[in-house]
């Protein structure tokens, strides 16, 4: 039975892989910003399969509270082997080129609050010897485009942060994850026009990410095809690639 | 993915925008005009899960169980739930649900809207005999707990609601005991209707569940003919479907559904062996579910789409109603994939606006083949309006005002329920004054 901690417990594609590892019998701590959200999907995992379910309501950005909700977590479930950070928002890149506070507002939600927990539950899983931490970048990471940069670039921290860990905890029983999903159908892109074969549902994104987590693959890209995309936008030489309007 | 907001005939074709519910908290923000209607899996075949021009609210982000009784068997879920996962819950546990369409794809709100029947009307009634009670959320932010004794109005109105009432968050609802997964009973082959009758006559006593399919394209003397099904759930032993599923990969540019593949088909399955056995034993999923180990079969009937018709008869006029019916069939040529025939029960229904009542209901579908399928369908209707019968809202993209307001006399009752800002492109047609109705 894993015990699992997940950050950002309210996103879509957080619920839908809390959803599997409620199926499998596995113990969850929840932490999210709105409690009668976190309430509902937490009486759903128990009746999913769930052992125990406990949630805690903590803005990812009090970067203060971090170790001590590190800790809550392990207490109520009686350990921690497992971790998911989740949240995250996708800025409105137009109104963050006009406004250094916001973009650094952005980098707080998207970059540092993930560096933050990364280096608390880096090393308590490295003085126990095991654990699985996942972290949710993003395909965007891959390279900075103009239509969003700030959480490209963002992500792109977390991917080099992770990778960087990766490295660092390999041998020591500790494996470190980062998930790369594409277009997936989620509140965070409520606003796009969802047709098309490049868009993935919460659903079968978290199957991916469950799988790969306890496969302990060091990168998942969610579908797996955009491992393909991504290898070649990342391949297009700087002097296209600046003109391009993507 | 495939397209959100669409209807299982895939005709007639929408344009609205769509605004997506994910949590049973979410208040609706109303900040730009336009009407609303909830949208739960879009197995309604016509239009009324469109809202042309205005908003779908949809709920399959509603999808989280609330609370299990294990031993009473009352389940309380979110509305956007399909059936396929109360079952998936509840059938390890020893129930199953009361009564069930056709299709396990379709949402509990969507089940409510349409106050759905299933093979066992006769025994069970319909699906919002077993609703305990619903949340409702109308667009002036107010919430009413609905039950059968509390806003016990507001209950009525939405079962069969068609979702212009509100919308339903959170519902609490009855199951039912099963022994297991497996049904037991037999399949018949019948002559003519009335054949059909006698047999119905005989099984609805001691079978729960009974459905017949009728070969509609059968002429002269072998007109009526079809297979009888009757069955209980019972201890068996049976084989378990494996749970690969077949998928329509893409929309056929041509229909292939046309008179030679119908014939066919139908000629086949009367034939069939399996259409005569003496003691069938079937798991839940192929007995009350057919059609859904092919996903997405509608689009065999090419870009135009397709019409379904389903009708009651009251039990006075459901032989030669029906006879005329076929004969007005056969006389058009064209022909329907899957003819279905059951009697309904005599309990009446919950909704102001519930479909099933006392009598034979019939369901067709028809490739579109434009003009001369929308006259054949009226001429349907015209028989079922002499009769004293109904159509069925969740299969319609065509009836008339005045055939609606016929079939259901309450409608009028029912305006002061409906919620100011929703409406959908079902109810501007048939709420239509008649005199001023488009012909
Ligand atoms: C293969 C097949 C077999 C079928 N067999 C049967 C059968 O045997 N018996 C039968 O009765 N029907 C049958 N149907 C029809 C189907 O059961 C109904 O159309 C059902 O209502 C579809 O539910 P849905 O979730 O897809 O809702 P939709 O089709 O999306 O919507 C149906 C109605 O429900 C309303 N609605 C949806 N969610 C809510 C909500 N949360 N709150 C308020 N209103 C809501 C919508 O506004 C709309 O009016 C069958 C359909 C198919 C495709
Ligand atoms: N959807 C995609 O196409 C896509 C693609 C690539 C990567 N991703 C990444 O996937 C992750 C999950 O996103 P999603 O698609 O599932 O979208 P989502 O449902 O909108 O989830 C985002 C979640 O982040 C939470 N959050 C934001 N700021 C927070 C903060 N300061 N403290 C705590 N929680 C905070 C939100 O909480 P509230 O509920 O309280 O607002 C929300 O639950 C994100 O990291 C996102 O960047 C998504």
């Amino acid at each position: 039975m894993r015990k699992v901690l997940i950050v950002g417990a309210t996103s879509a594609i957080a619920e839908s892989v809390a959803r599997e590892f409620a199926r499998r019998e596995d113990r969850l701590f929840l932490v999210g910003r709105r409690p009668q959200a976190l309430a509902a999907i937490a009486d759903d995992l128990k009746l999913r399969g769930a052992p125990m379910v406990q949630f805690r309501v903590q803005d990812a950005n009090d970067i203060s509270a971090h170790a001590e909700l590190i800790e809550s977590a392990s207490v109520a479930m009686g350990g921690l082997d497992t971790v998911l950070i989740a949240h995250g928002t996708l800025p409105d890149q137009a109104a963050c080129a006009a406004s250094v506070e916001r973009t650094l507002a952005e980098y707080q939600t998207n970059a540092l609050s993930q560096i933050s927990l990364c280096t608390l539950i880096a090393n308590r899983f490295e003085s126990q010897g095991n654990g699985t931490l996942a972290v949710i970048s993003s395909v965007a990471g891959d390279r900075g485009r103009q239509s969003n940069y700030v959480y490209g670039s963002a992500k792109a921290a977390v991917t080099a942060f992770t990778s960087g860990l990766r490295q660092r905890l390999h041998g020591k029983g500790v494996h470190v994850i980062t998930i790369k999903p594409g277009f997936v159908d989620t509140p965070m892109t409520a606003a796009f026009d969802k047709r098309g074969p490049l868009w993935a549902s919460a659903d079968s994104v978290a199957k991916t990410i469950v799988r790969g987590m306890i496969a302990g693959k060091p990168v998942i890209y969610a579908p797996w095809f955009w491992w393909g995309i991504m290898q070649i936008i990342r391949n297009i030489p700087e002097r296209i690639f600046r003109g391009l309007k993507l | 993915m495939p397209g959100a907001g669409s209807s299982w005939g895939r005709w007639p074709r929408h344009r609205h925008r769509t605004i997506a519910l994910t949590n049973r908290y979410q208040r609706l923000v109303l900040d730009e005009p336009g009407t609303l209607l909830p949208y739960g899996n879009g197995r309604s075949y016509g239009d009324s899960c469109q809202n042309d021009g205005g908003f779908l609210l949809t709920t399959r982000g509603l999808d989280r169980y609330v609370a299990f009784d294990v031993d009473n068997g009352v389940i309380e879920c979110e509305a956007g739930m399909l059936l396929e996962d109360v079952i998936e819950f509840a059938l390890p546990r020893g129930w199953f649900l009361p009564v069930t369409p056709g299709t396990c794809f379709v949402t509990l709100g969507g089940a409510i809207a349409n106050d759905v029947h299933g093979k066992n009307h006769h025994r069970l009634g319909t699906f919002g005999h077993h609703v305990l009670g619903f949340e409702l959320l109308r667009s002036d932010g107010s919430e009413r707990w609905c039950t059968p004794s509390e806003n016990a109005d507001w209950f009525a109105a939405t079962i069969g609601g068609l979702g212009l009432t509100g919308l339903i968050r959170r519902l609490r609802l009855q199951l039912r005991r099963v022994p297991g997964p497996f049904l037991r009973g037999q399949s018949l082959r019948f002559g003519n209707l009335s054949g059909f009758f006698e047999l119905s006559r005989d099984s609805d006593a001691d079978y729960e569940y009974t459905v017949s399919w009728l070969d509609c394209t059968a002429k002269g003397r072998q007109r009526g003919r079809g297979v009888f099904m009757r069955a209980n759930h019972a201890v068996a032993e049976g084989t378990t479907p494996g749970s690969g599923q077949w998928r329509v990969p893409f929309t056929s540019p041509l229909p292939l559904v046309n008179r030679l593949s119908l014939r066919l088909f139908n000629t086949l399955y009367y034939h069939r062996p399996a259409a005569r056995r003496a003691d069938a034993v079937w798991h839940y999923r192929p007995f009350f579910y057919p059609l859904d180990g092919v996903l997405e079969w509608n689009r065999i009937y090419g870009p135009r789409g397709f019409y379904q018709y389903q009708c009651v008869i009251p039990p006075a006029t459901a032989p030669e109603s029906l006879e005329e019916m076929l004969e007005t069939i056969a006389v058009s040529g064209s022909g329907s994939f899957l003819g279905v025939l059951k009697m309904f029960g005599e309990q009446a229904s919950p909704g102001l606006l519930s479909f099933a009542r006392s009598g034979t209901t019939l369901a067709l579908d028809f490739p579109n083949g434009g003009a001369p399928t929308l006259q054949l369908l009226e001429s349907l209707d015209a028989i079922t309006r002499k009769a004293g019968g109904a159509v069925y809202p969740a299969k319609d993209a065509r009836m008339s005002a005045t055939s609606f307001q016929q079939y259901f006399p309450r409608w009028k009752e029912f305006l002061r329920f409906i919620d100011p800002r929703f409406s959908s492109s079902f109810w501007r047609r048939v709420s239509q004054d008649p005199q001023g109705e488009a012909s």
